[in-house]
């Protein structure tokens, strides 16, 4: 949760500082191979699970409905992205009942997180070299 | 020439670069992170300790041989609560590890604040007006309010609690004067207390 929080902290400060160069550099394609993104986890770079990995890293667990508002999507495709999840052990999935009503709950792991933190690290990585470049 | 033009154009069109993604995504991880947040700082045995401060205000406020003893103790209690409540809510956040004045708990303080002050503000007015009888209503109503709209970035049971103080407020304000003692203690006490149980029992102390 502290890594979590400075990140948001972070990026702000990041952005604000070398937004503007990086924009700039936007359109040069070419600069972008100086980067490799052989060590990138292809798994949670994709946007639906990036968005449900980021959600459940602020929260102990998060419902279906609760995440399927908030990433504003469908139930087959959040099933999907959290199936990939599930299976990798990145997110714990909670299946139970309230009443007669069937919940499915979800919960960061800790591989889940440290997923996370690469994933940021790699992110932070690229804007350094932007700043230095 | 148009049309050779266009294509021209289209052929130097690139993606964005690596570090452009990177900016997008880290900003895309922000945005997520504050809308799912919820700030759950708010302390349940905090509010239980503020609840308990404020039905022992009641019951010597009720005794006071005048109004203006009776706003001095309220007085009191408003500032001894405030002290309660931040040293509650500050330590919560710590142990979460939770900022408090980024994101949710941001949003929470700004919506939080302004029906406080102007209760304080309507407090002056009314008392220049000799119009004392209508301020545990007044306050009662403009607190529930700011929890209401504060609440609407914390768990759900935060506007909840709101809500009964407006209600408890709304009904005040038509009740007879002698009445109210009662419900700033069942306001301001017995809420505060009830609530701050169930909060600590669901989200933490």
């Amino acid at each position: 949760m502290a890594r979590t929080a400075k990140i948001i902290k972070d990026v702000s400060e990041t952005q604000d500082a070398s937004g503007e160069r990086a924009k700039l550099r936007g359109v040069r394609g070419r600069e972008a191979t100086d980067n490799s993104p052989a060590d990138l986890d292809r798994l949670i770079h994709e946007r639906m699970r990036l968005g449900v990995v980021s959600a459940l890293a602020v929260n102990q667990t998060l419902s279906f409905n609760e995440l399927k508002k908030l990433m504003k999507t469908t139930d087959g495709n959040l099933s999907i992205h959290a199936r990939k999840l599930e299976d990798a052990g990145y997110i714990k999935c909670t299946k139970s009942f309230d009443g007669r009503i069937p919940k499915t709950e979800y919960a960061l792991t800790a591989p889940g997180r440290r997923a996370l933190e690469r994933y940021l690290d790699h992110m932070e990585a690229l804007i350094k070299q932007t700043r230095e470049g | 020439m148009a049309v050779v033009h266009r294509s021209h154009k289209a052929t130097f069109e690139e993606p964005p670069t690596l570090q452009a993604r990177a900016m997008d995504n880290l900003k895309f991880i922000r945005e997520t992170m504050e809308s799912a947040a919820s700030f759950t700082a708010v302390p349940g045995w905090g509010m239980v300790a503020v609840g308990a401060t404020a039905a022992l205000a009641a019951f010597v406020a009720a005794r006071a041989g005048t109004k203006e003893m009776w706003l001095l103790v309220w007085l009191a209690e408003a500032f001894l609560s405030l002290l309660v409540a931040g040293w509650a809510i500050s330590r919560k956040a710590r142990a979460a590890n939770v900022g408090l004045l980024s994101g949710p708990g941001r949003k929470f303080a700004l919506s939080f604040t302004p029906p406080l002050f102007v209760g304080a503000l309507l407090t002056i007015v009314l008392l220049r007006l000799h119009l004392s009888e209508v301020v545990p209503g007044m306050w009662l109503l403009l607190y529930g309010t700011g929890v209401v709209t504060g609440g609407a970035f914390s768990v759900r049971i935060v506007p909840v609690m709101g809500l009964c103080f407006m209600l408890v407020g709304a009904v005040a304000l038509f009740c007879p004067v002698a009445w109210n003692d009662y419900f700033m203690a069942g306001g301001f006490g017995g809420l505060h207390i009830l609530f701050g149980v169930e909060i600590a029992r669901r989200h933490g102390g």
